[in-house]
């Protein structure tokens, strides 16, 4: 693979992430891994429905009064409209339009950012009210869970920031275009772990 | 580049092997650091039969036979066997769909270093302050309360060398998914290729449940989270649960691969087409889907209830018909066969009924009201040996003898081989049949002795008698191995003469990229079709002789893994651990205990990071090179002499 061949929208190829051996083998290899990751997820969410509501003795804490719809309806929405966005950048990368990947992609990570920093907030305020990591297996089960994808976002945003750096100078290229592939393929798993935890933990769990 | 055409010296050859991603060095590396955690984990066995031996022995405490059990089966399963396995996939699979290396070289010696150094980090619990001591299956309700820190070396060893597993079976998925080499369709593809492929499925299905289980119990012991304690609302039949949705698929995942090398090694030595192949990867497939079905077995006796126990027993007595199938697809290869009867094909021979064992008695405790009886007695050890020893082991030594000449250019040697496999086979017998009887006599498994004048002496010693010729049987195999080391050069392709699958097809010793041109397959056994139409230069070829893209070297993944095994310190000696906390365990300061953690982790990332900026787009060997690696390798088979054919 030349990374100086140059390319022009009518040259570069219909499926740029998938143009190369290399290239299909990393998208082919994080579909494998997403399945893999989906039965991590699947074992954690397993767990917080055998723990919710399950506490020591008296425990006062209850999924009914903790969980604030609206602020998980603001998260979910910033979450999903990333998600489109990340689609865009897609969008632009298959007409070989950087500076499209590139706006589309920030954007994604502004948006990434606003959920993360709400989903801080809410933790915040659950341990501010005495509902902290140790304080039962519910908690420890809610941390776990929803934790869990945060750290999934952290990674998410770092990846797609880092392409973004990295490639800021060069444009696109047979050599990187897989890789936002992937990085855009793996922020829809985000995603869509995200749509269950709405509706298990937060859905659910005002239901009673 | 080739190891045969420079001189290197020893600390270049040590850089090598550090840095490789070459899959025929990788594979060496897995066999080498299988076999001595197989050795390690031997000796715990024969030191806990010793004390067996006679009633009321006291040749070892209790305590440390509760250590040597736990680490007997969790390092046989997952630091032997499984490593020996991946030693064979890594050395063989590209070979037989015709691929240059795996998809992902690098994420492959990335496994296997995060295997390693998990593997070296449970076994540093022996010096610092006691082993694991809760079963290789580490239930909640014994383990979150087990003082010291045994236990956290058990989770975090695992959870490290579980990572570089989950990685090497991803790796190998998209390897024959993607890299078959033209011609090499699915139905082609030689069964160990395709076992290999359903074994790395559930891998990729089984390990998330025990690095999710292994992760709540992390938290629970050494950071206060309260998943497993049930004064806290915790519950500990999830650890259960998830241990053995991983566990079960485990066994497959072990004897699948284990399946496949006999596929290999029955038609190369009946001379005979295997027998149904397409029902053998019907069966494959079906034994893998299965396999996450019937987990609750292993809990018939918690509770679950009379309806649950029943499917779970119906299920797992339905894993007998796809396996029955494949045995009887052996039994009708070799019907009519003409038979050579070599070391592997002993090894075979003596797979068939001993696994055959192994099985019924799988049977017979899927009977769930049976089941209440056998549970916890020897007559489980026996019954989990014969499947093991009798599947696994059998087709590793087997697969040794028959791969040794692809893997090293040399060979073992047929004497030698066949007095080990009776050596090993009868005492593997003398050892685990009685056991049987043992159980069924009531006595129970993980005691570390028992009284006299029940009935259990004679049946005991014998047993151990066993053990000490398996032991011989290993010692033998180590020796034909040294031995090997000076034999003579193979220097051919086909070293059995009856090959069938493209792993013949090419010259030993092998050059790093394989076949210099992707062979064409025309066929399922394509070098059996080759050899039937008269071509004597091995396979024909689906391209011109052209420039050659291989992948560079790399310390990354070393480096990456170094980093997990420090941060894995840093939470061993977490300060908020619970037995730190309750005095029984030594814990580091919160900021030391910080350090190692964020330090060691940021070692990781670090690399990450390093391995995503810079390009890495590896390197191209011309045609030039090509030839003269070629011409050095003829030299060398024909003269024996290194160094090129000045």
């Amino acid at each position: 693979m030349d990374l100086n061949q140059k390319f022009t929208p009518q040259t570069w190829p219909k499926h740029p992430e998938q143009a190369t051996l290399e290239g299909k083998n990393k998208i082919v290899g994080l579909w494998i891994f997403l399945a893999s990751d989906t039965v991590l997820f699947a074992s954690v969410f397993a767990t917080y429905i055998a723990l919710k509501d399950h506490g020591p003795a008296g425990m006062t804490f209850a999924a009914k009064d903790l969980y604030e719809l609206p602020l998980a309806f603001i998260m979910t929405m910033l979450l999903l409209t990333s998600s489109l966005t990340s689609v865009y950048a897609m969008y632009h990368m298959k007409n070989y339009n950087y500076s499209g990947v590139r706006t589309w992609m920030g954007i994604t990570v502004l948006l990434g950012l606003g959920f993360l920093a709400l989903e801080i907030y809410e933790f915040q305020h659950y341990v501010h009210i005495g509902f902290g990591y140790t304080q039962s297996a519910f908690s420890s089960a809610f941390f776990t869970l929803v934790g869990m994808h945060g750290i999934h976002v952290i990674i998410g945003l770092i990846w797609i920031s880092g392409l973004i750096f990295r490639n800021s100078k060069r444009g696109l290229n047979l050599y990187n275009a897989p890789k936002f592939f992937a990085a855009s393929l793996y922020w829809h798993f985000i995603d869509v772990v995200w749509v269950f935890i709405f509706t298990v933990v937060y859905l659910m769990g005002v239901l009673g | 580049m080739s190891s045969v055409t420079q001189k290197k010296g020893f600390g270049a050859h040590v850089w090598d092997y550090l840095t490789t991603v070459d899959h025929k060095k990788i594979a060496i590396m897995y066999l080498a650091a299988g076999t001595l955690f197989f050795a390690i984990a031997g000796f715990e066995a024969l030191l806990m039969r010793i004390q067996l031996m006679f009633p009321e022995s006291t040749f070892i405490s209790a305590g440390l036979f509760n250590e040597l059990l736990t680490m007997h089966g969790t390092t046989m399963l997952f630091l032997a066997a499984t490593p020996l396995l991946f030693a064979f996939m890594n050395a063989i699979v590209p070979l037989q769909i015709g691929a240059r290396d795996v998809a992902f070289p690098f994420l492959n010696s990335l496994g296997f270093w995060l295997f390693f150094l998990g593997a070296i980090f449970l076994h540093l619990s022996f010096f610092l302050g006691g082993a694991p001591d809760a079963g290789w299956t580490s239930y909640a309700s014994l383990s979150l309360y087990s003082p010291g820190h045994g236990i956290d070396f058990y989770i975090l060893g695992l959870q490290i060398s579980g990572a570089g597993t989950l990685i090497s079976g991803i790796n190998f998925i998209v390897t024959i998914i993607t890299m078959r080499a033209p011609g090499m369709t699915f139905m082609r593809m030689p069964l160990f290729t395709w076992t290999s492929l359903v074994s790395s499925s559930l891998i990729l299905f089984a390990f998330p449940p025990l690095t999710g289980g292994l992760f709540l119990m992390l938290v629970d012991r050494m950071f206060g989270a309260n998943f497993f304690d049930h004064t806290m609302g915790g519950n500990t039949i999830i650890w259960e649960h998830l241990f053995w949705i991983f566990g079960h698929p485990e066994v497959y995942i072990l004897v699948l691969p284990a399946f496949g090398l006999f596929s290999e090694i029955i038609p190369v030595f009946a001379r005979k087409r295997l027998f149904g192949y397409s029902s053998m990867v019907f069966a494959t497939i079906l034994i893998g889907f299965l396999g996450f079905m019937v987990w609750a077995h292993h809990m018939f006796t918690v509770g679950l209830g009379s309806t649950a126990n029943a499917i779970f027993a119906v299920a797992t007595m339905a894993i007998a018909v796809p396996t029955g199938m494949k045995v009887f697809n052996w039994i009708l290869t070799i019907w009519g066969g003409s038979i050579k009867v070599t070391v592997p094909m002993l090894y075979a021979l003596g797979f068939i009924p001993s696994f055959v064992a192994g099985g019924v008695t799988g049977v017979m405790q899927a009977t769930a009201p049976l089941d209440y009886q056998l549970h916890d007695s020897y007559f489980i050890v026996a019954h989990f040996h014969y499947v093991i020893v009798g599947g696994i082991v059998t087709a590793l030594f087997g697969s040794a003898h028959f791969y040794w000449p692809i893997m090293f250019n040399r060979t073992l040697n047929h004497k030698l081989g066949v007095l080990t496999f009776w050596v090993f086979f009868i005492g593997f017998h003398l050892t685990f049949f009685l056991q049987h009887f043992l159980g069924l006599m009531g006595m129970p498994r993980r005691v570390f002795t028992y009284m006299g004048g029940q009935g259990w002496d004679l049946f005991n010693f014998i047993s151990t008698i066993g053990a000490m010729m398996m032991g011989v049987g290993v010692v033998l195999l180590v020796v034909d191995v040294l031995l090997s080391i000076k034999s003579k050069p193979v220097n051919k392709r086909d070293y059995w003469g009856d090959g069938r699958s493209l792993e013949w097809a090419i010259e030993t010793p092998l050059p790093f990229y394989n076949f210099k041109q992707t062979p064409l397959i025309r066929g399922y056994d394509p070098y059996w079709i080759e050899k039937e139409e008269g071509n004597k230069e091995g396979m024909v070829y689906a391209e011109p002789l052209g420039e050659i893209h291989m992948p560079n070297n790399s310390i990354l993944p070393l480096v990456m893994s170094i980093g997990t095994f420090i941060a894995a310190f840093g939470a061993l000696y977490s300060p908020w651990g619970d037995q730190v906390q309750a005095g029984t365990a030594t814990g580091a300061s919160p900021a030391v205990s910080l350090a190692l953690i964020i330090g060691g982790l940021g070692l990781t990332i670090a690399c990450m990071i390093i391995r995503s900026v810079k390009d890495d787009l590896g390197f191209h060997v011309t045609v030039k090179e090509i030839e003269k690696i070629e011409a050095d390798l003829a030299h060398y088979r024909a003269t024996g002499k290194k160094g090129g054919n000045k």
